[in-house]
C-alpha cells in the first residue's frame, strides 16, 4: 500500500505530464505484478462496489477519534471529503504495516462485502490502524467505492507501453474491459497487458476496441470551407444522443461494451438478437437508443430504461432499444481501424446487410456547409444533438486524439435562459469550502418594474408568505460548471457577504446575481417545483449588464418547452 | 462571574482591559497597547504608546518603523493602575509573548497566535527560532483557533524537514531550483533553522532578508543565506533552496530561477483541496500556530474554568470546550482571516502576510 499511497501522492501532486509519467513508470517498474495488476484496475477507473456503508465508516471514524458526530462533520465541511476527514480525525497508526495492495484488496477489502456490520467496523479499525494518513485515505477511498485519481488512461498505458516496449495503442485494445467487474485483475492479466506484440490477440473472446473520440468544433460557420475543405470530404451524420456502445460477433457470441468499458450485454437483449445474425470476426461501433414504432426514442426513456434494474416485458416494451451503426472497426476477424473512414462505411453497409434489424447511420448530402448548417437546425426536432463530422481518409483512433484524423462534433447551439443565484453549497476536492454549487430560479411571471421585483427580493428575507399572485422566484435548476476559478471566487464572495441563512451546507442569499445558463433539453417533471427539469445545465456567463427584473420567467421555459 | 470583573472585554477598537485601560493587540487606533507579536494583523501603526516582549523589538521595528515601544523581559512584570502586566512565550514567532493580567487576585491570560510542540516533552519538536510556549496558569484563556478542527493535527517536524530536505536534494541531483513559498516572517526562519543547509546553497528573497537580520541580531541561529540577486552562478541556482514569500508565486520575480520546482510550506496544506488551489508541486504542512491536539493541550495546561475563543473556528471550539464542562464563549476579532474569508485569504497569491 505504502508503494501505491507514494504513487496516488505523486499523481495528485503534479499536473505536468511528463512528470506522472515518469511516477507512473517508476511503480510500474518496482511494483510486484500482483500489486501492479490492481494498480492497473484502479488507475483505469475500476471501482468495485462499495463493500462497507458510508454510514458505518463515519461513524467508526468517530469513535476511534472520539468526537461527537458534530464535531466530525463540522471538520467534513471544511474538507470536503469523506475519506480525507476519516484519515485526518483518526490518531495516529499504532501498528504500521507495509502490506501489498493485492494483498490488501483480495484478502482484506473484497471479503468485508457481506460481512456483518459489527465484525466489518473490527477489522476496518484495525487497518486503519495500520496505516498513515496517506495510506488511510486511500483505503477508505477503495472501501467506499469512491476512488479516483488524475491520471489519464492513456497515460497509464503510455506508461505500461513504456515498462514493456510495445506500442501504446497495443496497451490500449488490450486494456478494453480491464475494469469490467466480472474478472478480477490478476498477474497473469497484467502480464497480458504487457506481452510482446503478437503473443496475445483477442480473436476469440469478446475484447472490444479503444473507442474514438471526437472534438468539439467551434468555428463561424464562414470559416468552415477554408478549415475544412468542401463538405464532399466528409460523411456528415446525426449526433445521436444515446449510450456509444460497440457490439462484438465472434465465436459465435455477441459481447455489448459501453464507452466505459462495461459489459452491457445483458441489458440490451434486443441488440444481441439482432446482432446474431452478423458473420463472427465483425466488431460495430454504434449508438445505443430506444427505437420504438420504427423511430427514435428520447433520450428520457432511455434512461428510464437502463436505470432499471430487471428487464420485465412491460420495461421491454415501453422502452424497446435498437443499435444505429456508424462505424466498423473490425470484419471477417480483420481489424479496420486503419482503413479510411470512407472504405469502413462501405463495408459497415455490408456488415448489415447480414442483420438489417440494426439500424445503419444515414448520410446527410448537402450543395455547401450553409445548407447544411441549415438541416442541422432541425436536429431538435429529431431529437438529436447536431451532426458528426468524419473526413473521408480518417482512420480510427484511440481516444481523444487527433493523429489519426479527426471526428468532430458539430453541435446545436444549446437553450438560452438568465436566472437568478438564489442558494449556493460548498463543492468538493479542490473546490472544498468555496461556494461553487448553485441554485437557479426564474420569475413565476414578468415582475411588472424593478420596483416590483426588489419588493420580491425583499420579501424573501423575513420569509413572507407570499399573496397567490404575488412576484415570486422558483427555483428551477442546479449548476457548478462554466465559470473560470476566479470568477468562482468572485461569486464565493458575493454569496458569503449575502447570505440570508445557513442550512447544514447550503445558504439562501439576497439574489444579486444574474446568470446565464445553458442546458441541452427541457421536459415537464412532476418532481420540480417548477414542473420543469432541464438536461446537462450548465453557466454560460456572469450577467452583471442585467438587473435582476430582467431575468426570464416560467413562461420563458414553457416556451422552450414548446418548440421543442 | 458578571461582566464588570472581566479583565478583557471587546471593544470597537480590539481586545481592552478596563481596569488597566489598555488594549491587547488593537485593531484600530488607540492611546496603549500591549502587542503579542510583531504580525500585521496584530502590530498595527498608528497607536501612541506600544509594550512588547524584548526579543521582539528588532523584529517589531523592521515592521512598524520608530514607535514610541517600551520592551518587558520574558516573565518581567509591571504594575499599570493596579494590573499586573506579563508577557510569557508563545512559540509563535520570535518575541512572540502572552499577555497575562492580574488584578485583585484574578488571573487572564490572552494567547495572541502560539504553537505548542506536537510532542509535549520533545525539545526538537519546539519552534527553534523562538522561545517555546510557556503554559501559564490562569482563570481565564483567551485562545486562537485558526486550526480549531480535529482534521488539522502536525506530523512530527523531524518528519516534515526530513520531506523537505528530500525533495530540495531531488531537485538538486535533477538540476533544477527549488523554490519553497512561505511567509517571510516567521514561517521563512523556521524553514532555514530546520533544513538541512548541507544539501546546496540557499537564497532568499530581500522580504525574507529583512526578518533574518532582525533574528540574527537577536542571537537566532541560521543558516548563510545570499539574496537571489547574489547567487550568480548558474550551477549554485540549480541546486538551490530558495525561499520567497508566496506573492512572488508566478510573478516575473520566479522567471530568473530558470527550470525549478516549488513548494508552499502552511498548515493549510494539510488539506489537499487547499492544496491544489494553490498549485504548487509540493504543498509541506509546516505551521506556526497550534494543531487540535495542541490547542486542547495548551487549554487544559492554563488550568483556566473560562475559555474565549479568538480568530478560527470560534463556534467550533466553544462547542466542544463547553462539550468538556468549561465555560466558553468568543470574541469576533479582526485578526487573521475570519473564518468566513479563510479560502480566499490562504489561497489568494497576494494575500498580505498574516498570521500564518
Amino acid at each position: 500500500m505504502k508503494a501505491f499511497a507514494r504513487l496516488f501522492d505523486e499523481l495528485d501532486a503534479s499536473t505536468a505530464t511528463g512528470a506522472k509519467v515518469e511516477a507512473l513508470k517508476r511503480y510500474f517498474a518496482s511494483a510486484p505484478a500482483t500489486d501492479a495488476a490492481w494498480a492497473v484496475y484502479f488507475l483505469a477507473g475500476g471501482k468495485p462496489r462499495q463493500v462497507v456503508p458510508t454510514a458505518l465508516l463515519r461513524a467508526l471514524a468517530c469513535e476511534r477519534a472520539g468526537i461527537a458526530p458534530w464535531l466530525f462533520d463540522e471538520a467534513y465541511q471544511a474538507v470536503g471529503d469523506l475519506a480525507e476527514t476519516i484519515a485526518h480525525v483518526l490518531p495516529p497508526a499504532a501498528v504500521p504495516s507495509d502490506v501489498g495492495l493485492a494483498e490488501w484488496v483480495e484478502q482484506r477489502l473484497l471479503p468485508l462485502r457481506g460481512t456483518e456490520p459489527l465484525a466489518q467496523a473490527e477489522r476496518v479499525a484495525q487497518y486503519w490502524d495500520e496505516l498513515d494518513a496517506g495510506g488511510r485515505f486511500l483505503l477508505t477511498k477503495l472501501i467506499g467505492g469512491g476512488f479516483r485519481v488524475g491520471v489519464s488512461k492513456l497515460l497509464v498505458q503510455r506508461a505500461l507501453a513504456e515498462v514493456a516496449g510495445i506500442d501504446p495503442k497495443l496497451v490500449a485494445q488490450r486494456m478494453m474491459g480491464y475494469t469490467d467487474a466480472k474478472q478480477m485483475p490478476s498477474a497473469a492479466r497484467y502480464a497480458q497487458l504487457l506481452a510482446a506484440a503478437g503473443e496475445h490477440s483477442p480473436g476469440d473472446s469478446g475484447q472490444p476496441y479503444p473507442f474514438f473520440l471526437s472534438h468539439q468544433l467551434d468555428l463561424p460557420l464562414a470559416e468552415f470551407d477554408a478549415k475544412l475543405g468542401p463538405p464532399t470530404d466528409w460523411l456528415v451524420e446525426w449526433k445521436y444522443d444515446g449510450i456509444r456502445a460497440q457490439v462484438v460477433k465472434r465465436a459465435g457470441r455477441v459481447w455489448v461494451w459501453s464507452r466505459g468499458e462495461e459489459l452491457v450485454t445483458e441489458r440490451f437483449p434486443e441488440i444481441v438478437a439482432l446482432a446474431q445474425a452478423l458473420p463472427d470476426g465483425s466488431v460495430l461501433d454504434g449508438e445505443v437508443v430506444v427505437w420504438k414504432d420504427g423511430g427514435l426514442g428520447s433520450f428520457n426513456l432511455l434512461q428510464q430504461r437502463i436505470s432499471r434494474k430487471t428487464l420485465t416485458k412491460k420495461v421491454l416494451g415501453d422502452a424497446p432499444v435498437g443499435f444505429i451503426a456508424y462505424d466498423l472497426l473490425e470484419w471477417a476477424g480483420v481489424d479496420r481501424r486503419a482503413q479510411p473512414q470512407v472504405e469502413r462505411r462501405q463495408l459497415l453497409e455490408a456488415a448489415l446487410a447480414h442483420a438489417p434489424g440494426l439500424q445503419l447511420s444515414p448520410l446527410e448530402q448537402r450543395a455547401g456547409w450553409a445548407e447544411l448548417a441549415q438541416l442541422r437546425e432541425s436536429s431538435r426536432e429529431r431529437g438529436v444533438e447536431g451532426f458528426m463530422l468524419k473526413h473521408r481518409e480518417a482512420r480510427y483512433g484511440t481516444g481523444r486524439t487527433k493523429a489519426e484524423g479527426t471526428w468532430w462534433k458539430w453541435k446545436i447551439e444549446p437553450l438560452r435562459v438568465d436566472a437568478v443565484l438564489i442558494y449556493a453549497q460548498a463543492g468538493h476536492g479542490r473546490r472544498a469550502s468555496v461556494y461553487t454549487d448553485y441554485t437557479f430560479a426564474v420569475w413565476n411571471r414578468t415582475p411588472r418594474d424593478a420596483a416590483e421585483a426588489h419588493d420580491a427580493i425583499e420579501a424573501i428575507a423575513p420569509r413572507a408568505v407570499p399573496q397567490p399572485d404575488a412576484l415570486q422566484l422558483v427555483a428551477f435548476a442546479k449548476a457548478y460548471s462554466g465559470l473560470t476559478d476566479e470568477e468562482f471566487r468572485r461569486i464565493d464572495r458575493v454569496i458569503r457577504a449575502t447570505t440570508l441563512e445557513k442550512f447544514g451546507p447550503v445558504r439562501s442569499v439576497r439574489p444579486t446575481l444574474v446568470f446565464e445558463l445553458g442546458f441541452e433539453g427541457i421536459n415537464r417533471s412532476p418532481r420540480h417545483k417548477s414542473g420543469i427539469a432541464v438536461r446537462f445545465p450548465r453557466m454560460l456567463r456572469i450577467r452583471d449588464d442585467k438587473p435582476l427584473a430582467e431575468a426570464d420567467t416560467l413562461q420563458t421555459l414553457e416556451a422552450l418547452l414548446g418548440a421543442r | 462571574m458578571s461582566l464588570v470583573d472581566d479583565l478583557v472585554v471587546l471593544r470597537p477598537e480590539g481586545l481592552y482591559c478596563p481596569p488597566g485601560d489598555f488594549y491587547i493587540d488593537p485593531w484600530r487606533p488607540v492611546e496603549r497597547a500591549v502587542i503579542t507579536h510583531a504580525h500585521a494583523d496584530h502590530a498595527r501603526v498608528g497607536h501612541a504608546h506600544y509594550l512588547a516582549a524584548a526579543p521582539g523589538e528588532g523584529v517589531l521595528s523592521a515592521r512598524l518603523g520608530a514607535v514610541d515601544l517600551q520592551t518587558l523581559a520574558y516573565g518581567a512584570a509591571i504594575d499599570h493602575f493596579g494590573v499586573r502586566v506579563s508577557l510569557h512565550p508563545a512559540g509563535h514567532v520570535l518575541g512572540s509573548a502572552q499577555v497575562r493580567l492580574e488584578h485583585r487576585g484574578q488571573v487572564w491570560v490572552a494567547s495572541g497566535d502560539y504553537f505548542v510542540a506536537g510532542a509535549a516533552d520533545d525539545p526538537i519538536e519546539a519552534n527553534a527560532t523562538c522561545a517555546p510556549f510557556e503554559p501559564v496558569r490562569c482563570d481565564c484563556f483567551i485562545t486562537e483557533s485558526t486550526f480549531g478542527l480535529p482534521v488539522y493535527r502536525w506530523a512530527p517536524q523531524r518528519e516534515l524537514f526530513a520531506s523537505i530536505d528530500a525533495w530540495w536534494a531531488a531537485n538538486a541531483a535533477a538540476g533544477r531550483a527549488s523554490l519553497l513559498l512561505g511567509y517571510s516572517f516567521g514561517k521563512a526562519q523556521r524553514i532555514l533553522a530546520g533544513v538541512d543547509a548541507g544539501i546546496g546553497p540557499i537564497a532568499v528573497h530581500g522580504a525574507v532578508e529583512t526578518l533574518n537580520a532582525a533574528y540574527r541580531a537577536a542571537g537566532v541561529a541560521l543558516p548563510p543565506t545570499r539574496l537571489l540577486t547574489e547567487l550568480a552562478d548558474k550551477a549554485d541556482l540549480k541546486r538551490a533552496l530558495v525561499i520567497a514569500p508566496p506573492s512572488v508565486q508566478g510573478s516575473a520575480w520566479t522567471r530568473r530561477l530558470g527550470d525549478y520546482s516549488d513548494a508552499f510550506a502552511s498548515g493549510w496544506m494539510q488539506l489537499r483541496g487547499a492544496r491544489r488551489r494553490r498549485s504548487v508541486d509540493r504543498g509541506f504542512v509546516l505551521s506556526d500556530h497550534a494543531d487540535w491536539p495542541g490547542l486542547q493541550r495548551a487549554i487544559r495546561a492554563s488550568g483556566a474554568s473560562r475559555v474565549i475563543v479568538t480568530h478560527g473556528y470560534e463556534s467550533v471550539m466553544v462547542r466542544w470546550l463547553a462539550e468538556q464542562g468549561l465555560q466558553a464563549s468568543a470574541f469576533s476579532t479582526e485578526y487573521g482571516d475570519e473564518q468566513e474569508a479563510r479560502t480566499e485569504a490562504s489561497e489568494a497569491a497576494a494575500a498580505p502576510e498574516a498570521n500564518r
